[in-house]
């Protein structure tokens, strides 16, 4: 085993509502959703229409420019509705699901024995492709292209983030086929990522490195900006552990098997654990009965409060994730609340007295603290940042539309979730993430 | 906390847009988010945000001030005592009183003034009002000499704040100190009045026989008129908050603790000063010197660090996040040569002794030239990177 690298920057938000380390299966649930908005920069074109019948692993749509990249149905049943937003654009295809509407069937091989062809065409089919992202940019990988290598984080380190020592117990082995089906298509190596006491040191065929720190050490960019940092021009692709498994299951079974496992977590849920269900299931399916009795607002989060997705209980989980956290909305005035000594207040500052209590786990809500302004202090994000860049510098960047430092500056090595804690920490209120998604959107639109 | 909350909710209406009292909007919301953090809640990127803000910041610094302001009251009262010859008979009390008399009108000016004009450019511009006078508006006060009229305050403060700040953008995008810019305004525009012997005690304008120079104003003639302790308690001539090292000292600690100030800047500031003293005491015996400048030449080189305006400058003034250097080694540089420049001014150019102010104006305005070649490091740095690890996709 390689050596330990240590992280020193970056910052463990210590939450109330952890997820109890045990698992309840959830029944399939009336209705599941895709969602082409959880996909950045997809444009969604149907292959079906409403009323029409699938199997789980039918195309319900594709992308207009990789029409090869197709988004399958997680269950079979009856495509019900197709919702629509704004100039038509595609929000959500929703399938009442049908336990007799039976499954699709792909090839049942040991990847080992499968050329890289061979498995690229069968993720791609069965609709497991999506999970595969590209760095730089996160965006969904081309088929064409060819990564340096595959990176894939074991361990999340955002706040009440799910340990996937525990998710993966009894699934090592499909972990390892998928494992051994991504070590197809890459020339390079596939890197794992693991913490201390990891439950992954025993996959094979992979390169493992140990990392340690605070939060953002699990950030498969963290881990690849602190390993071998892109380049301009360098591909390297990335996978999280559930989507790993989806494909192992995949190969051993020869059907689509879109169960994931996820953390339902908060100071709002009244027994925080991990709960079975499927990917597109409904918000309300994991949350309903399960939030304390609250006479304030809720705010439910489809991922991590730092990086996760606002939803209501009506809509669909997100297709990604692996994780809901609910906390208050915290829409109230505070008397003074700038002033007061802060026993109760975390922060990534040492401004408040809450510091003094280093153990303690705090209900946080969603209130902004204060209001915009422009950039005033330094030196703020780059304690939280474990990567070497200058953060400030590259979103004054992005700001002023300057394309050439936005590449000088490493526009290439982050991506949102990178930067989440300076948005978290930042005394001005800065926008970090939606300010670095643009310059992604900027840098994709122009040098594609 | 409702009944003051209903208020300003009930006269929210009032001041939107388009209303009959639309022109208080910038006055109505600053005092509304000074009483109550308000209800906006995160729309895009992370749910939760720090509870920091900047008025936590800037209260942070006032906080950060406190001590150095009630020494400066306290010493204004000693100097006055001292130069009537009334000091021994006065007890503690009524020292204070008098600083507080003499120094709460200048700090009333400067913020009655500043604010007025920060009201009115938010109202201009459409933004809530920012935070960054807070702290100016304390400043300001204790950069000045004690005996400095208040109109004269009062036209520094317009001038500091229209001039180093507004025209730039507002707070966040000025290139100098604004409470900098208010004392080199006075120093250039008023010479005659702000330098010399009278203005630094209260009162000794009445008392025409007594000089009362600054100890900085006497060493650059060849004079040493201070006592160490008496310099580090605060107990000399000089504007009004900068005299006591320990007040301070002290006020750093908070700043450093709570990591609003940068110690970085503090620490490399306080070396640069240290080295050109050092420098200095190693020219002290040259024959080419006059006999002044050999007086001043030869002081310990960390007297520098305890006269005059050198530690106020070093922990409250180059610390200023917007106008100076905002990287990591560009801080080490800025300050550093913060230091040089201050000791070098105030001893070979006596007719400048407050080398602090100009020092910290002139590094102000290389900040972003030393962030930008440090920027182009940590570029060049990445492209070597690439072209070293030589793969191709």
């Amino acid at each position: 085993m390689s050596e330990v690298i240590r992280l020193k920057k970056g910052l463990n938000i210590k939450l109330k509502g952890s997820a109890e380390k045990v698992l309840e299966k959830l029944p399939v649930p009336a209705t599941v959703a895709l969602k082409p908005t959880d996909f950045p920069g997809l444009t969604p074109k149907l292959s079906v229409k409403a009323d029409a019948i699938v199997k789980a692993g039918d195309a319900l749509f594709y992308d207009k420019y990789h029409p090869e990249i197709v988004f399958t149905a997680p269950v079979g049943g009856k495509v019900v509705s197709i919702n629509r937003g704004e100039r038509r654009k595609i929000l959500e295809v929703v399938i009442e699901t049908d336990k007799d509407a039976g499954s699709a069937s792909f090839k049942k091989a040991d990847p080992n024995t499968l050329s890289g062809e061979e498995v690229k065409e069968q993720i791609l089919k069965s609709g497991l492709w999506p999970f595969i992202k590209k760095r730089p940019y996160g965006v969904i990988a081309s088929p064409d292209q060819k990564p340096l290598s595959i990176y894939i984080s074991t361990f999340d380190t955002a706040p009440l983030a799910p340990d996937y020592n525990f998710v993966i117990a009894g699934q090592l082995e499909t972990f390892q086929t998928g494992v051994n089906a991504l070590a197809k298509l890459t020339e390079g190596k596939v890197y794992l990522g693991v913490n201390a006491n990891s439950a992954f040191t025993g996959v094979k065929n992979v390169e493992i490195n140990t990392f340690e720190g605070p939060h953002p050490a699990g950030n498969v960019g963290v881990q690849i900006a602190n390993t071998k940092p892109l380049n301009k021009g360098e591909v390297v692709w990335t996978l999280n552990v559930q989507d790993v498994l989806l494909i192992g299951r995949l190969f051993e079974t020869g059907n689509v098997d879109f169960s994931r496992i996820v953390a339902l977590t908060g100071s709002e849920v009244s027994a925080p654990k991990y709960y079975q269900t499927v990917v597109g299931a409904p918000v309300a399916s994991l949350v309903q009965e399960r939030l304390v009795e609250a006479n304030y607002h809720l705010r439910i989060i489809s991922g991590n409060v730092l990086t996760g997705k606002k939803v209501g209980p009506q809509q669909y989980f997100g297709f990604y994730d692996s994780q809901i956290t609910v906390i208050p909305e915290g829409d109230e005035y505070e008397f003074m609340g700038w002033a007061s000594p802060g026993f109760d207040k975390f922060s990534a500052s040492k401004a408040f007295l809450g510091k003094l209590f280093p153990k303690k786990e705090y209900t946080l809500n969603a209130n902004l603290h204060g209001g915009e302004r422009a950039f005033v202090m330094s030196g703020q994000y780059e304690k939280l940042v474990p990567i070497d860049i200058l953060p400030v510098h590259l979103l004054k960047a992005i700001l002023v539309n300057d394309i050439d430092k936005m590449e000088q500056l490493g526009i290439y090595e982050v991506i949102e979730e990178d930067l989440a804690l300076c948005e978290y920490a930042c005394t001005s209120k800065v926008e970090v993430q939606k300010i670095l998604r643009d310059g992604i959107n900027i840098m994709i639109k122009e040098l594609g | 906390m409702n009944f003051i909350k209903n208020i300003f909710e009930n006269t929210k209406p009032y001041v939107q847009k388009g209303a009959k009292y639309h022109w208080l909007h910038s006055v109505h919301d600053g005092f509304f988010t000074l009483f109550f953090v308000q209800k906006n809640t995160s729309k895009s990127g992370t749910h939760i945000h720090d509870y920091i803000d900047l008025k936590r910041t800037m209260g942070m610094v006032v906080l950060a001030l406190v001590p150095a302001i009630l020494m400066g009251m306290y010493n204004t009262g000693y100097q006055h005592f001292k130069a009537i010859d009334e000091l021994a008979s006065t007890g503690f009390f009524e020292i204070f009183l008098f600083g507080l008399l003499k120094v709460l009108p200048i700090i009333i000016v400067s913020y009655g003034v500043g604010l007025g004009i920060e009201f009115v450019f938010a109202q201009i511009r459409g933004h809530e009002i920012q935070e960054g006078f807070l702290v100016s508006g304390m400043l300001i006060p204790l950069v000045m000499p004690v005996e400095t009229p208040l109109w004269m305050i009062a036209v520094a403060t317009a001038f500091a704040v229209v001039i180093g700040k507004e025209v730039f953008g507002g707070t966040g995008m000025n290139i100098w100190n604004p409470a900098l810019v208010a004392r080199a305004f006075l120093f250039f525009a008023y010479p005659a009045q702000m330098s010399g012997i009278k203005v630094w005690v209260a009162g000794s304008q009445a008392t025409d026989a007594i000089t009362c120079a600054t100890p900085l104003g006497d060493a650059a003639s060849g004079v040493i008129s201070y006592t160490a302790s008496d310099a580090f308690f605060g107990l000399v001539p000089g504007s009004i908050g900068e005299t006591s090292t320990l007040a301070i000292l002290i006020g750093a600690v908070l700043l450093i603790v709570t990591g609003i100030g940068s110690w970085r800047i503090m620490l490399s500031t306080i070396a640069g000063g240290a080295v050109m003293g050092l420098i200095l005491n190693a020219f002290a015996g040259s024959a080419s010197l006059s006999e002044a400048n050999q007086v001043f030449f030869a002081i310990p080189f960390w007297h520098h660090l305890i006269l005059g305006g050198f530690m106020f400058g070093a922990i409250f003034m180059a610390t200023d996040p917007v106008s100076g250097s905002q990287t990591v080694s560009g801080k080490w540089i800025y300050g550093f040569l913060i230091g040089i420049l201050a000791v070098l001014i105030r001893v070979v150019n006596p007719a400048y002794p407050e080398g602090m102010m100009l020092a910290i104006l002139l590094m102000n305005t290389f900040a972003p030239l030393i962030d930008h070649y440090v920027v182009q490091g940590h570029i060049k740095k990445r492209l070597k990177r690439a072209t070293v690890s030589g793969r191709t996709a």
